[in-house]
């Protein structure tokens, strides 16, 4: 059904037609949402799934990994100083291989203490061995939380899935939001290695220097096959409910000699910018990525790239800059702008097409003129 | 595109009053998103909320900076908030407000939503509700067709006197 609602909202409808068997969570603006509906799902008996009201984060994703490890579908939300507080745990699931799907609502770092979208909180768990993809509208947070159960959950993928949408942006931003009946696009989970709760017996993880190496590689090769599940899944997806996705959303970029990469809603308003740059005629272009692990290839040859991150890594660089630097010798205009929820428009973004300088790092609003 | 601008304190329904226009007109068959703007909100704080209207899908998320529209529930606020600022030419201005108001040469339409509220019994918290009685305002102005209004009023609020509110603002309205 056709109906108006915000990012959270969109999150937690997702995950009450995918009914996970347990979700743990503890709240923490601006996900609050999110908790709370499932909470009010549940109690509904809309959504017949233990609901495990835990005292932190940490908590939450214990309790997660625990429950997962028997084999059933699990769901958790967090938000910033939420996500690092459980980042002990989100390491431990991604370890030990459980398909949890965590909804991630994108938030900056304090101090200075700031509720407001940021990327740098989960891209401090790049390393961490979970699977991530940013949604750039209500739709998408929606159709890709749906997306993520039955990625994680794929054999040959078997790990987490964290999905972003950013905060208040997307999180308290109120769209149109279309559910559909998913049917079986999410087969029954099958965890090869759950432990059997009418035997209980746990196995211990300890793994000496000639083993552990094994494990890691393990994760990686997952890592490497779920670029096709992901896409067997959009595909699917498409097939199935008519809304397409790919790695990432590409647009007006076929005969574009310059392309504004970007992330989450900056990738959307971007699109905006690239209308106007065309109008003035600029053949602008703009590549959006979603999927942020496994990292993405993107199509930059011969073109100038202006890459937006709203994010940093102190001494290095924007992240998304310097990733595309490392895969695909990029020399990027690198502007660094919507940190902590700061104003961009797509006026804004124009002006860093307009005036790009390649290979040099802006930061918006601190340097007085690109 | 049609961007409109709704000024009021928190608790007073802005951001209700938006996410019911955009349901109003999404059922018009129309695109809109609502984005209240957040900063450290309290009860009784002026508060922005943002609704944006189109034929094609919305990929704004920046803050509306040049209103077609200015719709102001609580008139106190104008003394501390700039609320005609990056008004639109043409633009025009809604005002909850027992008379009538001059803004600035830009046409104001004024309705006493407070005082539906009070006459309907919709009182929450000892808050008159404005966001329902408002939206029969904004139908007559054409933003949304009242048949689309009434319908989004109903989705969200079962009690009927939200749609009578509506209705009384509707033929209340004052050009």
């Amino acid at each position: 059904m056709l109906t108006v609602a915000t990012g959270n909202k969109a999150v937690a409808a997702a995950v009450k037609d995918a009914c996970p068997s347990v979700v743990a969570a503890y709240p923490i603006t601006p996900q609050t949402e999110i908790v709370e509906q499932i909470a009010e799902y549940v109690t509904s008996g809309e959504l017949k799934s233990q609901y495990i009201p835990v005292e932190s984060e940490h908590s939450a994703m214990a309790a997660c990994i625990g429950a997962s490890i028997t084999g059933v579908r699990t769901f958790t939300a967090t938000s910033s100083h939420g996500l690092h507080y459980m980042h002990e745990m989100v390491n431990w699931a991604a370890g030990a291989r459980l398909p949890i799907v965590m909804a991630n609502v994108n938030r900056a770092l304090g101090p200075g203490w700031n509720i407001w979208a940021e990327h740098t909180d989960a891209f401090q768990e790049r390393d961490t061995g979970w699977l991530q993809v940013y949604v750039g509208s209500v739709q998408e947070a929606y159709d890709a939380t749906l997306m993520a159960f039955r990625i994680a959950e794929h054999e040959s993928v078997l790990l987490p899935v964290m999905v972003n949408l950013d905060g208040f942006l997307l999180s308290h931003s109120m769209h149109p939001l279309q559910s559909v009946e998913i049917r079986d696009f999410i087969p029954p989970i099958h965890l090869p290695h759950a432990i059997d709760t009418a035997n209980p017996a746990g196995y211990g993880t300890l793994t000496g220097p000639d083993q552990y190496f094994r494990f890691r590689w393990d994760i990686e090769r997952s890592m490497r096959d779920s670029v096709n599940v992901i896409r067997e899944t959009e595909e699917d997806f498409r097939h199935r409910f008519g809304r397409e996705y790919h790695p990432v959303e590409e647009y007006r970029c076929d005969d574009a000699d310059v392309v504004v990469v970007a992330m989450g809603t900056l990738g959307k308003e971007a699109e905006v910018a690239v209308d106007l740059l065309r109008k003035e005629g600029v053949k602008a272009g703009s590549m959006r990525i979603r999927w942020f692990r496994p990292f993405p290839r993107l199509d930059l040859s011969g073109r100038d790239v202006v890459v937006i991150d709203r994010d940093y890594s102190f001494g290095f660089g924007g992240v998304i800059a310097r990733s595309l630097a490392a895969t695909e010798g990029a020399k990027p205009f690198s502007v660094i702008a919507g940190l902590g929820g700061q104003e961009v428009t797509y006026d804004d973004i124009a002006g860093f097409v307009r005036d790009r300088r390649p290979g040099e790092e802006f930061w918006f609003g601190v340097m007085p003129d690109v | 595109m049609y961007e409109i601008r709704i000024h009021s304190r928190g608790g007073q329904g802005g951001v209700t009053a938006a996410r019911l226009l955009a349901l109003a007109a999404i059922r018009d068959g129309k695109y809109a998103t609502a984005c209240p703007f957040y900063g450290a909100e309290r009860r009784g704080a002026p508060v922005v909320s943002y609704v944006r209207i189109d034929d094609h899908p919305i990929r704004v998320y920046s803050q509306i900076r040049h209103p077609d529209l200015v719709l102001i529930l609580d008139t106190s606020v104008m003394d501390v908030v700039d609320v005609l600022n990056g008004m639109k030419p043409g633009g025009r201005v809604l005002v909850n407000a027992t008379d009538h108001r001059e803004m600035k040469g830009f046409p104001s339409f004024s309705v006493d939503l407070t005082g539906i509220a009070l006459r309907e019994n919709l009182v929450v918290a000892g808050n008159p509700i404005l966001n329902t009685a408002v939206l029969g305002a904004l139908a007559k102005m054409g933003i949304v067709t009242m048949e689309s209004a009434k319908m989004a009023i109903q989705e969200m609020f079962s009690d009927k006197r939200n749609v009578t509110a509506a209705e009384a603002a509707y033929a209340e309205l004052v050009a």
